[in-house]
């Protein structure tokens, strides 16, 4: 049987490997938290040796890795496994309230790392956890923002060929664009535009507090909204999320969520003195169109007949200000699948909620840190469809899809079209099989609220509608639910064929 | 001035032939048999032999010449050509091209002197902007632009509908800036004057600022009338009609273009965002009927083959296309497609030996337009303080030229200026004069 094997895994693993080694010097930051604040020192060192010792273990695997296609398909989609399984050990060993318990901490960590956002802790807050576990919490998003394996490419010279493939298979959205001819300088000028202007909105935070706009957002929150905001994550230290908050906060994170659903490649651009990329590119154009419009939408919904009476917001119907902020900033947050929330939406009137559910399959940019479906692909879906309908009347007629100037490829549309509708397919199934199992276990579960679930996890969204609106959390599912929602994100965040493509008997043979 | 022309085919042979009354020619050509037909039709040196050799080139003076230029049908050879002289001397090289990437990088290098030439002309564009040329004046036979556009000479044919059949030039005569230069009636060259009468079946030939030609166009056809909503239909997605597509999708319109490869048809798709692009067969009747191509105000065949290009033309004309245009690769089928029923046809071997012609006049000839198989030309000059045109009124200095010279505009600093009696031409003016082939040497002299 294993002569069968047409894939090197060993040398797979070894990479893994050596990534989850280097992992244990992400977690020296909430060590020095932790050492700062006097407390849970001992989990990050415990941590750090465990993420080194599994590193070096499956680093002896193979000792001078050769990566093919097909195994760097299996070493992304095992590096964001084992990343998320080694990032659950400080929840673990801190021991401190739901996060604790090991399906829970997976839960919490491949959430994190995916840049999701759905939460298993019971309550959020430095009473229950320390401010190092949190913000522990909070960086896993960051490191999964920009990518895990561009991170790898950027600073490992074993992955420096062969790492096109590998960013390929990890980035969101179709292909990738190369701007520098050398993979490694264009992971590592990718990564400087995303610490960039990550540095630029924790100084513009801290600023506002020290400004006296925004007496809640300390230097740490300041940190914490900054890795969370950038990866289009979602998690915040604050239990009621950006709510509580000042308005002048939320106002600001919402350039900062349109920017961290923008293609990175356009900051690479602009900062090499092309600003009129933003203007040129198709995408950022639909992109900026699709906000503006459900914005807008949502505005009228909430001006028109928004109800805020369960929260410690007052109410926005007839406030134009009030209704603007937050149509705005949920949708922002929505679509960029950031997962911020500035009220609980929960109690919004049901048309507002709907357009809100249809935004969880919107996406972000390709290239961007957003997750879903992504709104390049939605535009070339469209625009199909466009051409469809006009070939109907012209049989005859040729009509390349075009995005920009260029002609897309028809193989590229093809695959545009398989992806949308295996997602959905994806969607449906797993909306089933969250019900289901609920079922099983006598929780109480409504079909929306399953749904908004499995699109909010696939998605890398964070929060759904409901039980899982975004002041509750996923802690009342059953553990084999959490499992498979673990599953969802993963191949939600590496785009569903990266991983599926392991599952079939024709990857493994020749 | 001593001229190398390498290449005796159509494009060689006619250049050499409207070169060799004023000036030492030289053709050299592989084909034997070419260069004893045009020893003994043109009173030019034939030399057999390839012109990218040194020796070749020796032989035939390059030393002693003044200008190369390279006409062949291979675009290569024609720019070894040109490179070959300049190991030489420096004569000034002119190369013929038909790949548009050639005359890109030309135009890209800051000298213009990629590849040792000093001027290049690409068939397949040139073919292109005058079919272009023709359908914006749907009216018009031919169509030359001259002073960068500000000038436009516009040949016209009069048909028994028009309003104008049988006025006499003065009633006709309606517009400021436009004179009549000439009326062809069989094979003669009349040159107007106030009293003579247009008949049915003349051309007459205007030259005029672009709106008074456009007004013109609109009074001899008042139904031909272009806009911009303008149904056009290329068949055939050769060089030509790709190039015909892009310039009509710079002037903002939305032509139609049919092409039977499908690969062709993909890539043609890709290049043309503004153009519908069609995969099949243009003789299939039914996809012409189901598509209304009969309905186009303009079909143009740029298939590679001239039947081909007659065939779907008379095709297009017999659903009701109201005009066709069509590429006509042998030179002396253009008027035989023109008797059946082509409204034009379009020879990019002739337009090229026209815009080559149009660098070996003399030094101040800016642009020169062929009228007619070469019986008349349109010339446009910047005149220098010692043409007899220069400081006095035109009444009097006209009085000076040879019968068969008609100032049609000027132009000072890029304006259009209306040439009257009493108008003063000054140094530094552009003329666009129309000049009778039996003037020409003449005129030259003179100007």
């Amino acid at each position: 049987m294993s002569e069968k094997l047409r894939v090197d895994w060993r040398a797979s693993c070894s990479l893994v490997g050596t990534v989850v080694k280097w992992l244990s010097v992400a977690m020296a930051f909430p060590l020095a938290l932790a050492a700062y604040y006097g407390d849970g020192v001992t989990t990050f060192i415990a941590s750090m040796v465990i993420a080194v010792a599994i590193g070096w273990g499956l680093e002896q695997l193979d000792d001078d890795p050769d990566l093919g296609a097909r195994e760097g398909f299996l070493m992304v989609a095992l590096t964001w496994l084992a990343v998320s399984l080694v990032g659950a050990v400080p929840y673990v060993i801190a021991g401190e309230g739901t996060v604790a318990q090991p399906v829970n901490a997976i839960f919490e960590s491949m959430s994190g790392f995916t840049t999701t956002g759905a939460t298993v802790m019971g309550s959020i807050g430095f009473e229950r956890h320390s401010r190092a576990l949190m913000m522990w919490r909070q960086q896993t998003q960051w490191l999964g923002g920009m990518g895990i394996v561009v991170l790898a490419v950027a600073i490992l010279p074993e992955l420096s060929v062969g790492g096109a493939q590998l960013m390929d298979a990890e980035a969101p959205g179709p292909g990738i664009q190369k701007l520098t001819p050398r993979i490694a300088e264009t992971a590592r000028a990718l990564w400087k535009a995303y610490l960039g202007i990550t540095a630029v909105e924790m100084a513009l935070l801290y600023g506002l507090h020290l400004a006296g706009l925004a007496p809640d957002m300390t230097l740490y929150q300041s940190v914490a909204h900054g890795f969370t905001t950038m990866a289009t994550g979602g998690f915040s230290p604050a239990a009621r999320s950006i709510e509580a908050f000042s308005a002048a906060v939320q106002w600001l994170i919402i350039p900062f969520m349109v920017a961290a659903g923008t293609n990175f490649a356009l900051f690479w651009h602009a900062l090499n003195g092309e600003v009129e990329v933003f203007g040129e590119d198709t995408e950022f154009r639909f992109y900026v169109g699709v906000l503006a419009t459900f914005s807008a939408l949502v505005t009228v919904l909430l001006f028109a007949g928004g109800t805020a009476e369960q929260t410690a917001v007052g109410p926005i119907g007839g406030e134009v200000e009030k209704a603007l902020r937050h149509a705005i900033f949920q949708v922002v947050s929505l679509v960029t699948t950031t997962g911020y929330a500035s009220m609980d939406f929960n109690t919004w009137g049901t048309p507002a909620q709907y357009v809100l559910f249809v935004m969880l399959f919107v996406g972000g940019s390709a290239g961007s840190t957003g997750g879903a479906v992504k709104i390049v692909r939605w535009l070339v879906v469209l625009k199909s469809i466009k051409r469809e309908l006009f070939t109907t009347v012209h049989p005859e007629a040729v009509r390349p899809v075009r995005l920009g100037g260029r002609a897309l490829d028809e193989q590229a549309v093809r695959g545009i079209y398989a992806f949308t509708l295996l997602y959905l397919v994806i969607f449906f199934v797993a909306a089933l099989v969250v019900y289901v199992d609920a079922a099983r276990t006598g929780m109480d579960l409504i079909a929306l609220d399953a749904m908004s679930a499995v699109a909010a996890t696939l998605g890398n969204v964070g929060p759904g509608f409901g039980i899982v609106g975004p002041m509750n959390s996923y802690l009342p599912f059953p553990s084999t639910t959490k499992l498979f929602m673990v599953f969802l994100m993963w191949i939600g965040r590496l785009e569903i064929l990266p991983v599926l493509v392991l599952l079939t008997p024709t990857y493994w043979r020749s | 001035m001593r001229v190398i022309i390498v290449g005796a085919g159509e494009v060689g042979s006619s250049i050499a032939a409207s070169l060799a009354d004023l000036h030492e020619v030289v053709v050299v050509d592989t084909d034997s048999e070419r260069v004893d037909a045009l020893t003994y039709s043109l009173d030019v040196l034939a030399i057999q032999g390839d012109g990218t050799s040194l020796s070749t080139l020796r032989q035939a003076g390059v030393e002693q010449a003044d200008m190369i230029i390279a006409s062949t049908d291979d675009d290569e050879t024609n720019l070894v050509a040109c490179g070959t002289a300049k190991t030489v001397d420096d004569p000034f090289t002119i190369a013929r091209v038909k790949n548009v990437d050639y005359l890109e990088t030309w135009q890209h290098a800051e000298d213009q002197r990629a590849f040792g030439v000093d001027f290049m002309v690409c068939t397949n564009l040139l073919a292109a902007q005058d079919i272009v040329r023709v359908i914006g004046l749907p009216a018009a036979r031919d169509v030359d632009p001259f002073a960068g556009g500000i000038v436009q000479m516009a040949e016209f044919e009069v048909s028994e509908e028009s309003p104008i059949a049988d006025l006499t030039v003065r009633d006709a005569d309606r517009f400021d800036s436009l004179t009549f230069a000439a009326i062809l009636r069989d094979d003669d060259v009349t040159i107007p004057r106030g009293e003579t009468r247009i008949a049915a079946g003349d051309k007459v030939i205007v030259i005029g600022s672009p709106e008074s030609v456009q007004g013109f166009a609109r009074e001899v056809a008042p139904t031909e009338t272009p806009s911009q909503n303008e149904d056009l239909v290329i068949i055939g997605g050769s060089e030509i009609g790709y190039h015909t597509a892009r310039l009509l999708e710079e002037r903002g319109l939305h032509p139609r273009l049919i092409e039977r490869d499908a690969e062709r048809a993909r890539e043609l798709a890709e290049q043309l965002p503004n153009t519908v692009v069609m995969e099949s067969d243009a003789t299939d009747a039914e996809f012409l009927a189901r598509e209304h191509v009969g309905e186009a105000d303009a079909v143009v065949a740029t298939l590679e083959n001239d039947e081909k290009n007659l065939l779907v033309s008379i095709l297009a004309k017999q659903l009701g296309a109201r005009r066709t245009v069509a590429v006509v690769e042998t030179t002396e089928y253009v008027s035989l497609f023109e008797t059946v029923g082509v409204d034009v046809g379009i020879n990019p071997r002739e337009v090229t030996a026209e815009e080559i012609t149009r660098f070996t006049r003399e030094l101040h000839t800016e642009n020169v337009a062929l009228i007619e198989n070469d019986r008349a030309e349109v010339l446009e000059i910047e005149v220098d303080g010692e043409s007899v045109l220069v400081g006095r009124p035109i009444r009097e200095a006209v009085a000076d030229m040879p019968e068969g010279f008609v100032l049609g505009a000027i132009t000072r600093d890029g304006e259009f200026v209306v040439p009257r009696g009493d108008t003063v031409v000054e140094p530094g003016d552009h003329v666009v004069a129309f000049v009778e082939r039996g003037a020409l040497t003449d005129v030259s002299a003179k100007l």
